[in-house]
């Protein structure tokens, strides 16, 4: 065996250094210095950021005979991956060490890190046998995060909910892969294209509904969509904005993955049809869900459903400009959502109010809160010059690449009066924080220095990342 | 990249938005609104003299001081600024109607914020008429929009959650249809095999959109800008958000926002569709046709003062897009005639509704009366919007009018006639709501005996009106003036290059 294809595996392997660090220390540690958990696993996974950025892969290197692979594109988006997770551990830090998670917090680290492994695993696997390892790795660990509130009712509630939806997803996604092998012999994504080549026929129609319903109930796409608000809103807000960022993101990669490479070439006859109908589902409904929404993880729940739609239509191109506005999109959305469930997470440790009522009047006693909270939902809404305008626009662009039929400007029109619908609930947050007033509103407070930290990091991707237009070149430049 | 003049509208925005950042107190948060928005006028004057200047030394390119910046590179967009005779004058109307804004809310409360959000706006018009490249004045066109929202929930009046959110959603409507329309564009800008472009003057140039593709981009863009230009059907966020705004703001949504419809009708529907604005336009002249008369008919039963001007500017504005729709020389000068003039009288009429209204603390014109006796200042000036309003010959509203008229009737088909006519006896409609205004306000016995203690204007509400009142005063005198300043824009020669009949 050949060992030194194990170097292709350079991001993987720190992730496991990092979490083997944490690992130990959180299991050695005297019970005294285990509050310095959540800084030692934050700042291992900002240098994690860093080792991500350093390796330059120039050409796509294989290992494992093919079943693992790695490239510029796959670094990228690992990398964002990483970003995101380094904020969502910055701004859980105070939450973590609080009275009731304190006894625990080592877990909640070592749990992440090693679910960010599996997505890593998913991303990069060539090989369906690979990729349910991955698949799995980040899902079971998940349900432990989302029960990790165990003496709430809705946690527990929420939890079950996810298992549930979990193994069921993952049964059918596996139901769809075993038509898929039966039909084509191998697990290679390569194997299986050239082995389908030119044989479209009713059984793998069949598989491929599987593996997308498969994929829709992972990225909460309507119908499957009916999990993501029990679950959000159950599971504490550091696991919800990990599952609402993380887990989405990494998922659509996978998603596009699996539709290009292995299926690549029924696009026309098979499943361009079911996605423009899953696009359209989950735009729409999600929106109209969440107009109605009033306590905050609901709301932010049912808005990542109306994103991931977003986020698919970039899929639709199916061309380089596609992928890189899909990684880009996602780049947006990890800062933007994030920022939004920072404050939430900030408002709800020092209060522990989570309800859109009591952000009323937010802006006369927390300004800086309400700013914060006002740029993640413009950025979420694709208001310029804010990140998430350009995001949005760069989807549309790329979804209409080249020669695009008149169905998909229809498509694209859905979408876009979508954006106005989203542009309503999101405003209503905006209205209940700047306009309404309160007779009660939540006390001037200091949120604590992680959270502010986390929240500037946020404050400055949603303001630099679509203005500088580094970011969407260089992830361009990546994918072609 | 600072060497070109037009970049600084953009910049001093920003760097007031700065400077309010630092204000600690009202004076400097005031000086900091005047002081800039004094400097944005005095720059875009001196533009407008050397762009005179330079037109009559023979510059004969379409936009002068063009540059373009690169920006994402891989799509083509650029940071592309340019501006001519049109794009100048409505550089001059919006930075005096900042001044004048700026002084009409002298005394508003939270200052800092309001003026925040006030430049943000203004940053995003100043960006739309410097760009000619479709991506960054679509990115300024919504900048423009959104501050609206807080303005209004803010620190407007009366039903203001509903004006408020009622506006912002309809013209983001009107937005997503343009957003499709210049993705469109894009992706047909230039022949097969060249690289696509998202700039005004290469589109026109290279007039590439096919027929079958114009026919259905052009009603995506008219419609994207329609909105904002308050054309029926999509009119209806104008009477409600400009009733709940604060003085200001609707001195500047309905001043110069609106004149973003227009403009943006004229700039990318027409200017790089022109086969399909020649074939569609009867359509739209329906439309615009029915606000010009509906807006008119709609202010003479309205009792509210706000309300009665904002429908008055729903008939106004319908009159630009109809002019422009006329695709000839004469009717679209007109249209940028009454463009200015509909932007300076509408803010004056706004500024002094927002002086009345914060005197009496009412504007149901039944509850008021004799103004005249008590407000003598005010009533004059209000007089004098008036006049403007219904076409007094010696103010601006008479030569824009008068303009259109001719223009349009120069098209001898019954079709266009007909409109014609019926867009004419919106005049006399005109007169019948200013006159019923005039008579029931300003003169007669006093209303309320509570008014007679009420004080005339200060020296800041003197500055504003008269100033406002100066500028219509001068459109009225000098019209050749502005004449020359847009003709070259709209020379035959221009309209035979690019296909308008």
């Amino acid at each position: 065996m050949d060992y030194s294809q194990f170097l292709a595996l350079k991001q993987e392997i720190g992730l496991l250094i990092v979490f083997l660090l944490v690992f130990l220390y959180d299991t050695f540690c005297s019970p005294r210095s285990a509050k310095a958990v959540p800084m030692i696993a934050t700042v291992l996974m900002g240098v994690l950021v860093a080792w991500g950025f350093c390796p330059v892969v120039k050409a796509p290197e294989t290992a494992f005979a093919g079943m693992y692979v790695t490239s510029p594109v796959m670094v990228a988006i690992k990398n964002i991956l990483n970003v995101g997770v380094f904020i969502v551990l910055i701004q859980s830090v105070k939450w973590a060490n609080s009275e009731f998670t304190a006894v625990r917090r080592g877990e909640f680290y070592e749990l992440i890190l090693l679910t960010l492994l599996g997505m890593y695993l998913m991303i990069s696997s060539r090989h369906f046998l690979m990729f349910i390892i991955g698949l799995e790795t980040a899902s079971l660990p998940l349900c432990a995060l989302v029960a990790f509130d165990k003496h709430r009712y809705e946690s527990h509630e929420a939890a079950i909910k996810y298992v549930l939806t979990a193994v069921f997803s993952s049964a059918i996604l596996l139901m769809g892969l075993s038509f898929v092998y039966g039909l084509a012999g191998t697990l290679y994504y390569n194997g299986i294209a050239g082995a389908l080549a030119g044989r479209m026929g009713v059984m793998l129609s069949v598989a491929l509904a599987f593996v997308m319903a498969g994929f829709g109930f992972k990225l909460s796409l309507v119908p499957f969509h009916l999990w993501t608000a029990d679950v959000y809103q159950g599971a504490p807000t550091s696991v919800t904005s990990y599952l609402s960022v993380i887990s989405k993101g990494s998922a659509a990669f996978a998603f596009l993955v699996v539709l290009t490479q292995v299926f690549g070439q029924f696009y026309a006859q098979a499943w361009e049809w079911m996605l423009y109908a899953l696009i359209i589902l989950t735009i729409t409904v999600g929106n109209l869900f969440a107009i109605r929404q009033t306590n905050m993880k609901r709301f932010l729940a049912f808005s990542s459903i109306s994103q991931a739609g977003y986020i698919m239509l970039a899929i639709i191109g199916d061309n380089d400009m596609g992928v890189s506005a899909l990684m880009f999109y996602t780049l947006v959305y990890v800062f933007s959502n994030l920022a939004a469930f920072g404050v939430i997470g900030a408002i709800e440790n020092a209060t522990g109010k989570v309800d859109m009522t009591d952000y009323n009047g937010l802006y006369k006693t927390n300004p800086r809160l309400s700013f914060t909270m006002m740029l993640a939902m413009f950025s979420l809404a694709g208001i310029p010059p804010f990140a998430g305008f350009f995001s949005k626009f760069f989807v549309f662009t790329a979804a209409l690449n080249g020669t695009a039929s008149a169905a998909l400007y229809v498509l694209v029109l859905i979408a876009l009066i979508n954006t106005i619908i989203s542009l309503y609930y999101y405003l209503l947050v905006v209205k209940a924080m700047f306009i309404n007033e309160s007779d009660s509103p939540i006390a001037t407070f200091r949120s604590a220095c992680s959270e502010r930290l986390g929240m500037w990091i946020c404050v400055a991707g949603i303001i630099g990342l679509g203005i500088v237009s580094y970011f969407y070149d260089y992830l361009l430049t990546v994918v072609a | 990249m600072f060497s070109n003049i037009l970049i600084y509208f953009v910049v001093i925005p920003v760097v007031m938005l700065l400077g309010l950042f630092l204000c600690r107190n009202i004076k400097q948060i005031r000086a900091v609104a005047v002081t800039g928005s004094v400097v944005l006028t005095a720059l875009s004057v001196w533009l407008l003299v050397d762009y005179l200047a330079l037109r009559a030394a023979g510059a004969t390119d379409p936009m002068l001081w063009v540059d373009s910046w690169q920006w994402f590179a891989p799509l083509n967009i650029n940071l592309a600024v340019g501006v001519d005779g049109i794009s100048i004058a409505m550089l001059i109307l919006t930075g005096v109607i900042l001044i004048t804004g700026s002084f009409a809310s002298w005394e508003i409360p939270q200052p800092k914020e309001f003026f925040l959000w006030l430049i943000l706006l203004s940053t995003g018009v100043y960006g739309f008429f410097i760009s000619i490249d479709l991506f960054t004045m679509f990115m300024f066109y919504e900048v423009a929009l959104i501050p609206m929202y807080l303005l209004i929930g803010v620190w407007g009046s009366g039903n203001k959650n509903y004006s408020a959110m009622k506006l912002t959603l309809m013209l983001m409507g009107g937005s997503a249809f343009l957003m499709l329309g210049l993705i469109g564009i894009y992706y047909h800008s230039a022949p097969a095999g060249q690289p696509l472009t998202w700039n005004i003057l290469e589109i026109a140039q290279n007039d590439a959109i096919s027929h079958g593709w114009q026919t259905f981009l052009f009603p995506m863009t008219f419609v994207g800008f329609g909105v904002l230009g308050a054309m029926f059907p999509f009119h209806t966020w104008s009477p409600d958000g400009h009733a709940s705004a604060p003085t200001a703001v609707s001195m500047l949504h309905a001043g110069v926002l609106m004149k973003l419809g227009g403009y943006g009708c004229f700039r990318v529907a027409i200017y790089l569709m022109p086969h399909a604005a020649n074939e569609l336009a009867w359509i739209f002249l329906i439309l615009t046709g029915i606000s010009v008369v509906y807006g008119a008919f709609s202010a003479c039963v309205q009792n509210d003062l706000k309300y009665i001007n904002a429908y008055s500017s729903v008939s106004h504005c319908g009159l630009v897009l109809f002019a422009i729709l006329m695709l000839n020389t004469t009717a679209m000068t007109g249209a940028i005639m009454q463009m200015l003039s509909h932007g300076l009288m509408t803010a004056l009429f706004f500024a002094l509704i927002g002086m009345i209204y914060g005197r009496t603390h009412t504007r149901d014109i039944r509850e008021m009366g004799g103004m005249m006796q008590i407000l003598p200042y005010l009533s004059v000036c209000y007089v004098i919007a008036g006049m403007a309003s219904l076409g007094l010959p010696g103010l601006s509203g008479f030569v824009a009018e008068m303009t259109i008229f001719v223009g349009s009737f120069e098209h001898s088909d019954l079709f266009h006639r007909v409109f014609v006519i019926v867009a004419c006896s919106s005049i006399v409609t005109t007169a019948v709501y200013i006159l019923r205004v005039v008579g029931k306000l300003l003169y007669g016995p006093v209303y309320d005996q509570h008014h007679m203690t009420l004080t005339d204007a200060k020296w800041w509400e003197r500055v504003a009106t008269a100033g406002l009142i100066v500028c219509v005063a001068g459109i009225g005198f000098f019209p050749n003036f502005f004449v020359d300043l847009i003709k070259f824009t709209f020379s035959p020669e221009i309209f035979t290059v690019i296909g308008l009949n």
